[in-house]
């Protein structure tokens, strides 16, 4: 599967069949400060992610 | 092709968020009602405002601001909005196309003032000069031209779209500095005096994942992208330790903030009278000031008369790279 990270703005290829809270593990991504929205639609963390998925994890820390 | 087994509390269809600080999953409609609901409730508990009142919001481009101007309006508030260009490069310039492109499409007013075309300098350029941390210098900026703004449009306060997670930063770094002043004024509704109008922040009772979960829901186009000159900040590391502690102990950040306003700043009230004082009148814009002229003229003076400092001389640590 296809995943946009940003800060930086990256995109990596991954391996499906994990949850959302599992890629957020392994990217060693905290999830209280992100949401993950898979084919443009926002998905909870048990969501199953599947290899052919577009998966973006969206920052949602701001510094104002 | 995703598949969840989480099922909203309120109805049971399929979840698009998990809360752990709620216990709870909710779908797209019931996330949107607590959203509501958490603001209604920070509106009447604190008292802020009622829809007689006249509304000025100020607007960013971020989820916070625009989410915050979006629930007023879809409530039936009187909101109009305003927007400092601050000319941090491209930063500044998509920002304001968000904000732009936001009001246009609802036919909302938009108060906008550019600190370079109005004013003769911009952030990078007041900060260089006035050897301020760029977000002070920007911070003073923004907080005088919200105010000058409120009085001379006649409003009856002004709203920000500071949340949860801006409110616990701040209280943990005032709280590790044990600093009663800034404490004592660390309030949900600071209310008008002495020429500075009443300000309002109605989104304290949501979180950073929430405000933005609503735009993506409710389809509003905002910045993602951080503050060049804010990445790597303190106020971002005081967040992103609060979200650990929150990841290991839901409910810790929502706690430590709304427990500081029930239990703790009524013990403070004093405080914050005391350090009101009398203010006299900037020689030069008016504004209340302790001194003969107020700091954002000071800023000004010393700012407009420099030549233009390019945003990459003062960039954050993130911000480099």
């Amino acid at each position: 599967m296809q995943v946009k990270l940003r800060n930086p703005k990256r995109e990596i290829e991954m391996r499906g069949g994990k949850t959302v809270n599992r890629l957020l593990d392994d990217l060693e991504l905290v999830r209280e400060s992100h949401l993950v929205i898979c084919n443009g639609t926002l998905v909870p963390g048990d969501a199953k992610l599947g290899d052919d998925d577009v998966i973006e994890i969206r920052p949602v820390i701001s510094g104002g | 092709m995703a598949t969840s087994g989480s099922k909203c509390r309120a109805c049971k269809a399929p979840a698009v968020i998990d809360l752990p600080r709620h216990n709870a999953n909710f779908c797209a409609e019931h996330l949107l009602q607590l959203c509501r609901r958490q603001v209604e409730k920070a509106i009447d508990d604190y008292e802020m405002f009622s829809k007689d009142d006249r509304l000025l919001v100020a607007v960013s481009g971020g989820k916070d601001s625009l989410a915050v101007w979006d629930m007023l309006v879809e409530a039936g508030y009187q909101a109009d909005g305003f927007y400092v260009g601050l000319g941090i490069g491209d930063y500044s310039d998509e920002s304001g196309d968000y904000v732009r492109r936001f009001a246009d499409e609802r036919g909302l007013t938009l108060v906008t003032v550019d600190l370079r075309d109005d004013y003769g300098y911009d952030i990078p350029t007041a900060a260089k000069v006035t050897k301020r941390v760029p977000c002070s210098a920007c911070g003073m900026s923004k907080r005088h031209l919200f105010d000058k703004a409120a009085r001379d449009g006649g409003y009856d306060a002004v709203v920000t779209g500071h949340n949860l997670d801006d409110e616990a930063a701040v209280l943990l770094g005032n709280v590790l500095r044990w600093d009663i002043e800034y404490l004592a004024r660390q309030l949900p509704v600071l209310p008008a005096r002495n020429g500075f109008p009443k300000k309002c922040k109605p989104l304290v009772r949501l979180t950073e994942r929430e405000t933005a979960a609503w735009c993506l829901i409710r389809g509003i186009d905002y910045l993602v992208e951080e503050c060049p000159i804010a990445a790597g900040n303190r106020h971002l590391y005081y967040k992103d330790t609060l979200n650990s502690l929150e990841q290991k102990s839901p409910s810790s950040k929502s706690a430590f903030y709304l427990n500081f306003i029930d239990n703790m700043a009524p013990l403070l009230a004093d405080q914050s009278a005391a350090a009101a004082g009398e203010l006299n009148d900037c020689e030069r814009c008016g504004s209340p000031t302790t001194n003969e002229l107020c700091a954002f003229c000071r800023l000004v003076e010393k700012s407009s008369a420099h030549e233009p400092v390019p945003v990459e001389l003062v960039l954050g640590k993130r911000g480099r790279s």
